[in-house]
């Protein structure tokens, strides 16, 4: 059989992460497109725990670590800095989780995607701040469980639509992704890593420990996701929306909701509710899809 | 060549002589004729740089941190409420060991809204980590920017060249501005060994347990200390090139003073017109001016400061709740090695002008006293 990702592995066992989290294997699998010739800036967020502590760490590329909101704007440093030192050819990347990049981050990667620096900026969005013990962020899901968000007064507030406020910027090239479609995600990349200006990557990172989940269904839950609509898996290209995965018959709602302890205390009408949530948002994104 | 130009402009000559490579800026008052002239400059190709132009102050540290940990020279420059944004970013900067510089054009904190010059800004950045060096000419400026790599890159500290706004950054004077060919020779390129290289992959800034961070902080210290001794050095070298000495502090007719004066900024040079109009009158008076404030220059404050029989700090600041930050400085220098009383008096805030008058009051003032009998003073304040 051949193989469909390339087998050479940028990122070493050891590393730090909880079992079946999401953001390792969207990691894994992303730097088998980015390969060898990639920096990466990480803000705080999972991954400066997941790479290991000092003096260790899990990549075979370099990394440097930045203050939260600073992402952006440190990535676009390092891409001027090889500009400069005649070193042009590399991917610079900036990693953050979706508090890093949903909320204290969005400045600077708003005025990087405005100016059109030549980075990718990848968020792996594991729907809270997951890295200080699960609190509610601006990519927190309507009807979610947080620490912040108690059961008695779980999100009545629905997830930032970030991606529009990328596309707001039209920038070159912007995509969503999944763990559970790493092809794909795989082939992105690929096809980014030639295109110059700003990059956005948006992977989602189910986190067992946050979502109440049980690691084995991390890709499960992945892919759920993409197959009930709550996370539509797309392209943008000069304006251009193509859905990479699709899902012409979506599965309802409950069926990625129940497998998680975060959603648990919902009732049928909240349910309910968080389905035709998705099913607006779905039909807006259709009507993209098909131009 | 010799040019009449204000303290902004300075700056930009000095960034672009030292060739800088990065630069990441965003506007504010009184700094933004920096970063116009070096825009022009860049865009001129005149000197080889990317310039980023940035949506804010933390941006501008963090494309700067991000520049030179890729091993590019990287340059900046802000003012007042820009610097407070940095303030996580400084403390980064200099975490990261990375030798960037910026200048900060000294402007008074808000509330209330002011553009006026006071030394509130940079000096409450003293533990951010950054070496600090007070400028009060144009040309010590433009200077200070060049010498201001040197160092940095020696010890891998960052560098702040802090002015007084508008009484410097918008006043014109006659600068030498030096040969590229001269800098060139004094100031080689950056080869930063600890650069992020996908030959040679790294990972820096990672989580680290109690076990090893005071080790790095042990580190940063010790770098301070080693700065002290090479801007003492330098100071002979710079003079070897261009003719110009800067040494840590500047001491005028201290010797057979009895008061000594210590300023900062351009209320030192004020000091010093009126330590030559009350010398005049036969009074004894000398004027210290500080350059650094990190890393501090204990050495040089005792020997300058030993003869004295009264010490007058004259502060450009306010540490609410206690006095002016020079004069904590200073006592604190002078404690356990001298009993000379140490006035302290608070000026100029907000960009209220220091005259020469004032200055000559407030040595009437002490000269009425045997010993401080405040903590500290108000200089010239409506009652």
């Amino acid at each position: 059989m051949k193989p469909t990702l390339p087998l050479d592995e940028l990122m070493s066992p050891g590393h730090l992460a909880c079992q079946g989290c999401g953001a390792g294997i969207a990691m894994r699998t992303s730097l088998k497109a980015l390969g060898h010739d990639t920096m990466f800036t990480f803000p705080a967020c999972c991954w400066t725990v997941i790479d290991g502590p000092f003096p260790y760490s899990c990549l075979e590329v370099p990394l440097l670590h930045m203050a939260f909101e600073a992402t952006a704007a440190t990535a676009a440093g390092i891409k001027a800095a090889m500009r400069a030192l005649g070193k042009d050819k590399t991917t610079i990347c900036g990693w953050a989780g979706d508090g890093g990049t949903f909320d204290i981050g969005l400045q600077a990667l708003s005025g990087a995607a405005e100016r059109n620096d030549d980075i990718f900026y990848f968020c792996y969005d594991n729907e809270a701040y997951m890295n200080t013990g699960i609190q509610r962020s601006g990519a927190t899901p309507w009807g979610a469980w947080t620490t912040t968000t108690p059961v008695k007064h779980f999100k009545k507030e629905v997830k930032k639509s970030l991606d529009d406020i990328v596309a707001a910027h039209k920038v070159p090239y912007q995509a969503t992704a999944s763990i559970a479609y790493p092809e794909d995600l795989y082939k992105k990349l690929i096809k980014a890593k030639e295109i110059r200006g700003f990059k956005f990557i948006h992977i989602l990172a189910p986190c067992p420990p946050g979502w109440k989940a049980r690691p084995e269904d991390t890709v499960k839950l992945a892919r759920l996701a993409v197959q009930t609509g709550i996370f539509p898996i797309f392209e943008v290209e000069a304006g251009k929306y193509a859905q990479t995965v699709k899902t012409p018959t979506r599965k309802p709602v409950l069926e990625y909701l129940k497998l998680q302890g975060r959603f648990k205390h919902l009732k049928e009408e909240d349910v309910a509710e968080i389905q035709r949530i998705v099913d607006m948002r779905y039909a807006e994104l259709e009507k993209r899809f098909q131009g | 060549m010799k040019k009449v130009i204000m303290g902004n402009h300075a700056i930009s000559y000095g960034a672009t002589l030292s060739r800088v490579q990065v630069i990441a800026a965003y506007p504010i008052t009184p700094q933004t004729q920096v970063v116009e002239l070096l825009s022009e400059i860049v865009a001129d190709q005149k000197l080889k740089a990317e310039f980023i132009k940035v949506e804010s102050e933390h941006s501008a540290m963090a494309a700067c941190i991000g520049a030179s940990s890729a091993g590019a020279r990287a340059f900046t420059a802000t003012s007042a409420q820009g610097l407070a944004l940095m303030h996580e970013l400084l403390h980064w900067a200099a975490g990261a060991r990375l030798p960037i510089v910026m200048a900060d054009i000294n402007r008074a904190m808000a509330p209330p809204w002011t553009i006026w010059t006071d030394q509130n800004d940079s000096l409450s950045q003293r533990d951010t980590g950054w070496m600090q060096f007070y400028c009060q000419s144009n040309q010590e400026v433009l200077d200070s920017v060049i010498m201001a790599y040197k160092v940095a890159e020696k010890v891998l500290m960052p560098v702040m060249i802090v002015l007084d706004a508008f009484s410097l950054s918008h006043t014109y004077e006659t600068v030498d501005v030096p040969d590229q060919a001269l800098v060139d020779k004094y100031l080689p390129p950056l080869d930063y060994k600890y650069r992020l290289d996908v030959n040679d992959p790294h990972t820096y800034g990672g989580l680290t347990t109690p076990d090893w961070y005071m080790e790095f902080r042990i580190k940063m210290h010790e770098a301070m200390d080693q700065a002290l001794v090479e801007i003492k050095k330098d100071a002979a070298e710079f003079e070897k090139v261009f003719g110009r000495r800067y040494d840590p502090v500047e001491p005028y007719m201290v010797d057979d003073a009895d008061i000594v004066l210590v300023t900062s900024g351009t209320a030192a040079s004020t000091a010093r017109f009126a330590v030559d109009q009350m010398r005049k009158k036969g009074k004894k008076v000398g004027n210290l001016r500080m350059r650094l404030l990190r890393p501090f220059p204990f050495a040089d404050v005792r020997e300058h400061l030993k003869n004295a029989k009264k010490v007058v700090v004259i502060d450009r600041d306010i540490s609410y709740g206690y006095h002016g930050i020079w004069a904590q400085e200073v006592k604190s220098a002078l404690y356990g090695h001298s009993k000379v009383p140490v006035f302290n008096y608070i000026a100029g805030l907000g960009g209220r002008d220091i005259f020469p008058e004032t200055i000559m009051n407030i040595v009437a003032d002490v000269k009425k006293m045997k010993r401080p009998e405040q903590d500290l003073y108000w200089v010239e304040v409506k009652k």
